[in-house]
């Protein structure tokens, strides 16, 4: 008995153990990849990479291509998240277990694996093109385009991030709202949202963490602007293009403009996701 | 229980933001958009950013490849293309398009080898095809010997580098090998991409930069301003006239005086393997591509403009960045080209 | 509801219920709306790589697939090498990423103190919010070197086990599969363990507790109680990291070698589906184009394929479980 004893201990000291490595080990890459980014990119963080436009290169900054991102980011969170918020609830409250609700999952999931120039493309054909034979040329490439590029970047992530959160709101809970009268859409709104909310959260969170970062899809749609522009129909400048471009330059005054952007990229998730975590922190429910 | 009700209402007032912001304002008419190459990228940067002071007018170029350029010009989305590949001129008469040089660089073939001073070694074009066919796989090979007497050549094998994204980097190093092996031209030929034969590919000029760093042993080519900034060793090369040279600005610059521009059609041209006694065997150049009879006649004429100014003013700015820019004689024949062929 | 409404009910109620229903067929009518945007516009993007890639499609079929021989001079094409090295890099990274992101979830959800929960997961997430062409720089300049100091240590060693041996063996390039699958993994870990914390602190803390009573370990608790609990959502959080790792293209691009030649060991470069469509998209023309967007296609195809044995097998475990 003892015997047996021990050994599930010993198991457990050693699964335990080994989680916190693990944590370690994910600690360690983050560490270890946003040193590399800190130590290139820290030297660069002058005041005029928020001053300065990307007209002028080695002696800019990058105001246009933030501006430009934070633009398409933010539309592009707006298209996505209450579409991908509402459909995902639809499939975990409406459609668990029908037909068009297993199709929509599946389409879904082999979607989070779309290669994002695909993407890209797509919008290209759908909107670029159809706007540029409408005004002839005058508005082709645009911010827009590229926000919505973007958002079918984000949107599977939180679909699929909804649906499971959703699922795993315990069922007398909802038994318990419709038993008090409580109508369908307040249930979904007021109580399963809520109780899913953090997950749900998450979901939007890594949604804009990915499509942060993206470079494919924005140059066939939003495709660059080395001038400022706050004009959603105008071709727009983004960081990650931008990086993308200054990389593979030989200026190395351009990689170390390059290091910042990915910084700032990084340093403004990490802002939004604590900010957002602190927001809403206090609002926790209990499923108890 | 109340913020889950505030929040559709912050997400309208923005809706309202973004809708006014919309249609409120109109899109600027001065900016021309150009695309293509991510070759001339940096130079048209610079021009572009010097033209906007001088002259308040934008030119908004951005590097989507020359593939990409081409395709953007035929759509109509962008007033120029530029590619690294000229187009021939019965595709160009096909869509009613005309195009012109822009701007002249070397591409050179950059090397780490143990014990081989950068700038020491020579090539010449069949070698340097037989390296990349994989029939030449040591250091110590005799034809590379051969070039180089008294060297100290390991024995180890050869890496290869090359691009594995499509480049007009590659294009013009790969036409360079077809026109001096026969057997490179039968068996791999010429392209952005190709069927590599042998080696490992790095992504744009800097990924190949970095591959020849890493690896010892290894060969590859770079545009010449990243051998320059990331002070990799590269080898001189014997010429069609049987000279070594060096890649140098001068070297470049010899190869473009005595290419026969004056008989190429829409300067339908490579400067590759030029006849030149100094000339740099792998000299590559860059084309805009536009409309004969543009849908914006006012945005095309501020691109000539553009570019004129780039031809008269933007030379310091091509040198400072280890480009050539072209010579006087080809720029004249360029100002005819388009009185002649653009209806504005 | 409707067994209440068989008594009379006073008139207000009445009223009141039959603009809830109106409500809810209205809110019900825009949440299928959105789901069938969803469907839309995923149905479309895919249609649309298959519209694209017609051309080499209908002129190659099968052949498209089963060839090696990747020729754009020769405008002939063969998806095999992309394919495979697509799937290898992937296995690689869900290998190495999906125990890793069980022992942090574990840790986060069931170990740390209180104070270190909530640092800890938004370091975690900020791995994901890192653009992937740093995870591209960072493997080109600093990773691959890494790796091409420890390779002879891993061919001297794994290199002479049978089997799996020819896997391990190659020159020191640091560049290679294996490489580009521990790159991969880093970047869809905190895809995998965000999700599989999230799901893991909803487990009712009833279960639990009942578990905990009947003198359970953690470990126990974890692995009898929480996992078994969440498991299609984890298994959703894999998926999510999984379609990550298959469509990344950047980050891989720059480490994988990009070479079209099929080789046993994964020390050796080699490309993938996404890389070969990020690589040469951009100069592509005709047929060559059309054989990239047909790749997108393909990705597709391999993501189906790969989510439909998921799928079989977890039903084969459900059962053998008796559900």
């Amino acid at each position: 008995m003892s015997a047996v004893y021990a050994r599930r201990r010993i198991v457990n000291i050693i699964a335990l153990t080994l989680s916190g490595f693990a944590t370690l080990i994910g600690l360690f890459f983050l560490v270890w990849i946003l040193w590399i980014t800190l130590q290139n990119g820290l030297p660069a963080l002058k005041l005029t990479l928020f001053t300065k436009i990307t007209a002028y290169a080695d002696t800019g900054g990058l105001a246009n291509a933030m501006v430009g991102s934070l633009i398409m980011d933010l539309m592009a969170l707006l298209i996505c998240a209450p579409i991908g918020v509402l459909a995902g609830t639809y499939l975990a409250e409406y459609a668990s277990s029908t037909r068009l609700g297993a199709s929509i999952r599946f389409l879904n999931d082999i979607l989070l694996s779309a290669p994002s120039i695909v993407l890209g493309l797509f919008v290209y054909v759908i909107i670029v093109i159809p706007t540029t034979e409408l005004t002839g040329g005058r508005i082709s490439f645009s911010g827009f385009a590229g926000s919505v590029a973007l958002a079918l970047i984000g949107l599977p992530v939180i679909v699929r991030t909804t649906d499971e959160m959703l699922q795993l709101v315990p069922g007398t809970l909802r038994e318990a709202a419709l038993s008090l009268g409580i109508p369908q859409w307040k249930l979904t709104l007021q109580v399963l949202m809520r109780a899913a909310f953090s997950g749900i959260l998450t979901g939007v969170l890594l949604a804009l963490a990915r499509l942060a970062g993206e470079t494919a899809p924005l140059l066939f749609t939003a495709f660059g602007n080395n001038f400022m522009t706050v004009h959603p129909l105008d071709k727009m400048a983004s960081m990650p293009v931008t990086i993308y471009q200054y990389t593979n330059d030989p200026n190395p005054a351009l990689h170390a403009i390059a290091w910042a952007g990915a910084l700032l990229i990084t340093l403004f998730v990490l802002a939004l996701s604590l900010l957002t975590r602190i927001m809403f922190s206090r609002k926790k429910v209990s499923y108890e | 229980m109340l913020t889950s009700f505030k929040l559709p209402s912050r997400l309208g007032t923005l809706a309202v933001v973004i809708a006014a912001a919309l249609f409120g304002t109109t899109v600027q008419a001065t900016d021309i958009t150009g695309a293509g190459s991510s070759f001339v990228y940096p130079v048209i940067s610079k021009w572009s950013a010097a033209y906007a002071e001088k002259t308040g007018n934008h030119v908004n170029y951005q590097s989507i490849g020359s593939g990409g350029g081409i395709a953007q010009i035929k759509a109509g989305t962008v007033d120029f293309g530029a590619s690294d590949m000229p187009l021939k001129p019965e595709d160009l008469a096909k869509f009613g398009l005309g195009q012109f040089p822009d701007v002249i660089g070397g591409i050179v073939p950059a090397f780490n080898v143990a014990g081989v001073a950068p700038g020491s070694l020579v090539l010449d074009g069949p070698t340097l095809a037989a390296i990349y066919l994989g029939t030449i796989t040591t250091w110590n090979d005799p034809a590379i010997a051969k070039l180089n007497p008294g060297a100290h050549l390991p024995s180890s094998k050869i890496f290869v580098v090359h691009r594995s994204d499509g480049s007009g980097t590659s294009f013009n190093f790969t036409d360079y090998l077809s026109k001096v092996s026969p057997t490179w031209k039968s068996k791999v030929g010429e392209g952005t991409a190709v069927q590599w034969p042998t080696g490992i590919g790095g992504k744009g000029n800097e990924g190949v930069s970095a591959y020849i760093k890493q690896i010892p042993n290894s060969i590859g080519y770079v545009e010449y301003a990243y051998a320059v900034q990331n002070h990799l060793g590269y080898a001189k090369m014997k010429n069609a006239a049987g000279n070594v040279v060096e890649p140098t600005i001068a070297s470049f610059q010899a190869a473009a005086n005595t290419a026969d521009w004056k008989s190429a059609k829409d300067f339908n041209l490579l400067m590759t393997n030029a006849p030149g006694a100094q000339a740099w065997p792998i000299t590559a150049t860059s084309w805009v591509i536009m409309y004969k009879t543009p849908k914006n006649a006012a945005n095309a004429k501020v691109t000539f403009d553009f570019f004129k100014y780039a031809y008269e003013h933007g030379q310091d700015a091509a040198r400072a960045l280890d480009y050539v820019p072209l010579p006087d004689a080809l720029v004249q024949q360029i100002e005819t080209y388009w009185s002649s062929e653009y209806k504005m | 509801m409707s067994a209440l409404s068989a008594e009379p009910l006073p008139r207000d109620t009445e009223q009141r219920s039959r603009t809830d229903a109106r409500h809810d067929f209205v809110f019900r009518l825009l949440l299928r709306f959105c789901a069938l945007l969803v469907l839309a516009a995923l149905l479309g993007a895919a249609l649309s790589t298959l519209w694209g890639g017609r051309e080499v499609l209908f002129k190659d079929g099968l052949h498209f697939l089963f060839s090696s021989d990747w020729n754009p001079v020769n405008d002939q094409y063969g998806a095999l090498a992309p394919i495979v090295g697509t799937l290898v890099t992937s296995l690689i990274a869900l290998l190495l990423a999906v125990p890793v992101s069980f022992g942090i979830a574990l840790f986060l959800t069931e170990i740390a103190p209180n104070w270190m929960r909530g640092p800890v997961s938004s370091a975690i997430e900020l791995l994901a919010a890192i653009p992937s062409i740093i995870y591209g720089m960072w493997g080109l300049f600093i990773f691959v070197p890494f790796m091409a100091s420890i390779e002879p240590t891993l061919s001297d060693t794994l290199g002479n086990i049978p089997l799996i041996g020819a896997l391990f063996q190659g020159p020191p390039l640091g560049l290679g599969l294996l490489t580009a699958g521990i790159v991969l993994a880093v970047m869809i870990l905190p895809f995998i363990s965000s999700v599989m914390r999230e799901v893991f602190r909803t487990v009712p803390a009833r279960l639990k507790e009942s578990s905990y009573a009947l003198g359970s370990t953690t470990w126990e608790v974890v692995w009898n109680i929480v996992l078994p609990y969440t498991r299609s959502a984890v298994i959703g959080g894999i998926f999510l990291g999984l379609g990550r790792a298959l469509g990344e293209t950047m980050a891989v691009t720059f480490v994988l070698g990009n070479s079209y030649n099929l080789t046993a060991s994964l020390l050796m470069p080699g490309t993938s589906i996404s890389s070969s469509i990020a690589n040469e998209f951009n100069e592509a023309v005709g047929l060559h184009r059309s054989a990239l967007i047909a790749l997108g296609f393909l990705l597709f195809v391999v993501t189906f394929i790969v989510l439909l044995i998921a799928r079989f097998m977890l039903r084969q475990l459900a059962r053998k479980e008796g559900r």
